[in-house]
């Protein structure tokens, strides 16, 4: 049962919404009007149309497609077009700040430029064998490999794993749990020939064996994704390189 | 001061552990030394031991035994997850592992009374 | 910061520990089952080959073991890098290998 179920026209929630920039910033309250089904986006976009025109936040496809409205609510990362008000309220108040680990731009604004760099030095980018000329490969949706690549290829970027993980906190240099989810699935596409290169980004510093299985990736992903998953797999393709002489 | 973003099952199994690692790690040294030096004249080693059927020394080595244990179990739960094929029921041998080191610290407290 | 060779080396470390950290919660669960006197752990111990192999092998791979997870704890807690880390590591190791030889010998040996 929600816990607003029984909300009155003139019943208000705080919100506690972090403002700034670069330089540094502060919480500000905001009270809002309930509604019911009412979710965090709807609440922040509220304030910035009624009260704080200057409130600076993303969002696109407010229906839990797109990811761009990514931030920490209650102090973990979330989707909030997907996340109600009533799901998440406590003691009448939410708060809300930008995704952990990213710098900030403004308000609840920040600049995923390192994320997006890290996807491609892990070679999150598929290097073709084949041409138009060739016939299409035949790769069955059943082996395996296959079966690797689909169960974590459906990650949008949306950076709530890159939020999430303490290792991303500690390691700057760390690809973190996206980019190496990505590197995985290219690593079981047998039409990939990026391989060695990959192979090469994975293992180096800041590679696979920075995390620590604490599984904040696959807790949190809006997409039920399992990069803590895809990065044990990495691991067990680097030290059967190792042994091999292949790094 | 544990995170919102870290109250989860695994983030916690992370944390005993780091944590049993460390207690371990401090503990090591003093074993080593005891082993090493007071065992060398069996009487200060007898009085020791007899110091160490305290209860609350007891409770303490069954601590220790407990430490091992959970960073043994813990850690081979971890050997699992990186080095045999992958399962779904990653909370589940978790929760096997502390369990286990909670019976081996229980057998070590009960078998010594 | 954690390199590719650490790690390997701290599972490795850890798969040999296994068999030799479940003896070692075994013997001491036989070994508290009516008390353990100074003589009667000694007179098991003394020259015993097998005894000092199992723990002279324990005391190498914890000390592997346990330097290079301190030496991650140091980093992500206390921040250190560079040289000043891997000394750090490379004391840790040292002095459980010292320590724990000393502790061997003087079980097996002396």
């Amino acid at each position: 049962m929600s816990k607003l179920s029984v909300a009155k026209r003139d019943d208000f929630v705080n919100m506690c919404i972090w403002r700034g920039d670069a330089s540094g910033g502060s919480f500000v309250d905001y009270k809002i009007p309930v509604s019911e089904t009412q979710t965090v986006l709807d609440a922040v976009t509220w304030v910035q149309r009624n009260v704080e025109p200057g409130l600076s936040y993303r969002f696109a496809c407010r229906v839990g497609m797109c990811g761009s409205c990514a931030m920490m609510v209650n102090g973990r990362p979330r989707w909030t077009c997907r996340t109600h008000v009533s799901k998440v309220i406590k003691n009448n108040q939410i708060r809300l700040e930008p995704l952990r680990n990213l710098p900030v731009i403004k308000d609840l604004v920040c600049d995923l430029s390192d994320f997006f760099a890290k996807w491609l030095k892990a070679n999150g980018r598929f290097v073709p064998t084949a041409t138009r000329e060739h016939p299409v490969k035949k790769i069955s949706p059943l082996s395996r490999q296959r079966q690797a690549a689909n169960a974590a290829i459906e990650c949008i970027n949306c950076a709530v794993c890159y939020a999430a993980c303490d290792a991303v906190e500690q390691y700057p240099n760390y690809l973190g749990p996206a980019a190496l989810n990505r590197a995985w699935t290219l690593v079981n596409d047998v039409r990939d020939d990026g391989k060695r290169e990959r192979l090469r980004a994975i293992t180096a510093d800041g590679g696979c064996q920075c995390c620590h299985s604490q599984h904040g990736c696959a807790s949190h992903c809006p997409n039920e994704l399992n990069p803590a998953r895809s990065i044990a797999g990495l691991k067990q393709v680097a030290v059967t390189a190792i042994f091999k002489g292949e790094v | 001061m544990i995170r919102p973003h870290q109250k989860q099952p695994l983030w916690l199994a992370f944390a005993v552990h780091r944590m049993s690692g460390i207690g371990l790690a401090l503990f090591l040294p003093a074993h080593f030394y005891i082993l090493g030096t007071v065992m060398k004249d069996t009487r200060p080693l007898d009085t020791f031991l007899h110091w160490s059927e305290l209860p609350l020394v007891r409770v303490a080595e069954t601590g220790l035994v407990f430490l091992l244990a959970v960073h043994c179990f813990g850690g081979l739960r971890l050997l699992a997850l990186e080095f045999l094929p992958w399962t779904p029921y990653q909370k589940t041998l978790a929760a096997l592992a502390a369990s286990l080191a909670l019976f081996v610290a229980v057998s070590f407290l009960l078998n010594g009374i | 910061m954690p390199g590719l060779r650490l790690y390997l080396a701290q599972r490795i470390s850890a798969m040999v520990m296994t068999p030799l950290v479940l003896t070692h919660l075994g013997v001491m669960i036989y070994a508290i089952r009516g008390g353990l006197g100074t003589t009667e752990i000694l007179s098991r111990t003394q020259g015993s080959l097998l005894w000092g192999s199992l723990y002279g092998l324990f005391v190498i791979t914890v000390s592997i073991h346990a330097a290079i997870g301190l030496r991650v704890i140091a980093y992500e807690w206390f921040k250190l890098s560079g040289l000043l880390l891997n000394l750090f590591a490379i004391l840790v190791g040292l002095g459980l290998l010292a320590l724990g030889g000393q502790a061997v010998y003087t079980v097996v040996l002396a």
